[in-house]
């Protein structure tokens, strides 16, 4: 589906073309007046995100009333929303924990295998292989996920995670194997030669070579599962009917559809305890996921 | 002697390494036959029966194809989906091209600006997010307080069938920071010296925009085109959380994902929502496929 390539070195923060010194003064203003016209519009478009927080310390009557900031703060709020359900709250952010990590290792072993196959090994299918890898990357999972749950159900295996996750150990997210079979392309081959000179084989060049060098498109891959798994809905909703194997995003839906005994104010603040996996990750990887998004078009 | 066992050294060397790759492609390779392959045609087999889980599928021949053609809520959801897509995939891209251009050149802050646009997008497709949305256009939400300050009464915008897409439209539309961080990668492409000359030679800022920056951006714009375009058909948790499942007021947010969901989990009538799906699969190949016929028309790929 894309044609660009993951390379090790693409950037999006160099320096701007022009640069800072070639800026004449008689353009000051200019700038000013830009800089000004994109704050108020990063405020807008924030604005919704900043009410929710707030709104989470606002005592529920003033919530739609009140002013922005609340002139009294409160953590009742997340007293009452910690336990609506008939599980206190961290039972769910620690399912979505297991299922969160359980895939990003899942799909960092299963498609790393698989890439370093397709990118390095000579065998005779190999080219066969990599096309259905690419057909697979299109195919919608709504054809899939119907016999996918009648399998699983005849295994016994709804309300438990092994549908969420056993999918990521069988490399089923076929863009991250293409993602880096096109990365391993661009290892020097020099490398595999000189292990195989020492007498290394497949699996000992894969381990301690190529493995190791991989990192930035490993990089790439635990930061899309991270997100695309924390925030995953449809599945979790298929699978798991039972509020003990809840997910967060299952958890507060379910929260929504019992509102008429549950206030806005504890659906707000719960909402934003499930948003702060995300902000956290994308505050400490920030760099990685928009250099992601630049080389190989994922989405957060 | 040497030149009778350099062939068959290197036949062994290569049977060595097709049965390394077969052990490090297992996992993937279980996966396509099972969790893939199988279910795919066990899909396009379902798509021909009556299947409610209960009982053992019954073959019905193309039943369920010839269903839809009748079916008001199928046409519904296929409306309601076609609207989603094209309204809000070019408000989206147009937003996203407007900000990169704003943003690209000798630009101060620019980490600052692209992370704050960012943050929707990542966000976007949460269920907390959604809740959100729910309170913001809720009767006494944010958006009609904020109406009122300026002397407009606000509608129930999430009850009104009116109304209830167009929300789900802004809150699409509010994610154009994934598509707008690719533009500005694609506007680094561009060599200044275009510029530069074509600035020598007199040309205006809208001459440039339209003569450099579309064609040479043509083909990031077609990137983001298909991309955001088989996201937003296949758009599901807004519509669910916001219509608690249902796709109301009156099916006006019924996304043609959420059909299936309801034929598939809610009414448990397999058949049918497997046939839907295989509708879904088609008419995403062919648009995708149109989308690569209609490029050679528009999009540029220099030499």
């Amino acid at each position: 589906m894309t044609t660009q390539t993951l390379t090790p070195n693409a950037t999006t923060t160099g320096t701007p073309a022009g640069g800072p010194t070639r800026r004449r003064p008689r353009r000051c203003g200019r700038s000013v007046a830009r800089h000004a016209g994109l704050a108020v519009f990063v405020a807008f478009m924030l604005y919704p995100l900043v009410w929710m927080v707030t709104s989470a310390f606002t005592p529920e009557s003033e919530i739609l009333t009140g002013p922005l900031i609340p002139e009294q703060f409160t953590l009742e709020n997340f007293v009452n929303g910690w336990n609506s359900l008939t599980r206190p709250f961290w039972v769910f952010y620690g399912n979505s924990f297991v299922v969160t990590i359980s895939s990003i290792v899942g799909n960092l072993f299963s498609c790393s295998l698989t890439a370093y196959a397709l990118a390095r090994l000579t065998f005779k299918a190999r080219n066969l292989y990599f096309g259905i890898v690419l057909v697979s990357v299109m195919l919608p999972m709504h054809v899939l996920v119907i016999p996918q749950y009648i399998i699983f159900s005849q295994f016994d295996l709804v309300n438990t995670f092994v549908p969420l996750v056993l999918p990521k150990f069988l490399a089923t997210d076929a863009f991250f194997i293409f993602l880096m079979v096109q990365f391993i392309r661009g290892i020097p081959r020099e490398l595999d030669q000189a292990a195989a000179i020492d007498g290394a084989g497949p699996f000992r060049t894969f381990w301690y070579v190529i493995f190791p060098l991989m990192r930035p498109a490993l990089v790439t891959t635990t930061i899309f599962t991270f997100i695309w798994t924390w925030n995953d809905f449809f599945t979790p909703l298929i699978y798991l009917t039972d509020q003990s194997v809840f997910t967060v995003p299952v958890a507060l839906s379910s929260m929504v559809d019992a509102e008429s005994n549950s206030g806005i104010g504890m659906l707000l603040a719960m909402s934003v305890l499930s948003l702060i996996p995300i902000m956290l990750f994308f505050a400490f990887a920030q760099k990685y996921l928009i250099r992601g998004i630049t080389t190989t078009g994922l989405k957060g | 002697m040497a030149t009778a066992t350099a062939p068959t050294r290197r036949k062994s060397r290569l049977n060595r390494q097709g049965r390394a790759a077969h052990v490090f492609m297992l996992p993937w390779l279980v996966g396509l036959v099972g969790i893939t392959a199988l279910p795919t045609l066990a899909s396009l087999y379902l798509a021909f029966t009556d299947y409610n889980v209960l009982s053992s599928p019954e073959f019905i021949g193309t039943a369920n194809f010839e269903r839809m053609l009748t079916d008001d809520r199928f046409w519904q959801s296929v409306r309601v989906t076609l609207t989603y897509v094209l309204v809000s995939v070019p408000l989206q891209l147009a937003f996203a091209l407007l900000l990169a251009l704003i943003l690209d050149r000798g630009m101060r802050g620019l980490t600052f600006y692209r992370s704050a646009f960012y943050l929707p997008s990542l966000l976007g497709s949460s269920v907390a997010v959604a809740v959100l949305w729910r309170e913001l256009f809720g009767h006494a939400g944010l958006v009609n307080s904020a109406l009122a300050l300026v002397g407009i009464e606000g509608s129930s915008w999430l009850q009104n069938p009116q109304t209830a897409l167009g929300t789900l439209v802004i809150l699409n539309v509010w994610t154009f920071g994934s598509p707008m961080v690719i533009f500005l990668a694609g506007l680094r492409q561009i060599p200044e010296e275009l510029y530069e000359s074509a600035r020598v030679d007199g040309a205006s800022v809208l001459r440039q925009f339209g003569s450099i920056t579309v064609p040479l951006l043509t083909p990031i714009i077609f990137f983001n085109l298909i991309l955001q375009t088989i996201g937003a058909f296949q758009a599901f948790t807004q519509a669910h959380v916001v219509s608690g499942g249902s796709g109301g007021p009156v099916d006006s947010t019924l996304f043609y994902t959420l059909y299936i969901y309801q034929q598939g989990f809610t009414a448990f009538d397999m058949g049918y929502a497997s046939a839907l799906a295989w509708v879904l699969l088609v008419f995403i190949g062919v648009m995708t496929a149109g989308h690569f016929l209609l490029s050679k028309y528009w999009v540029f790929y220099g030499d």
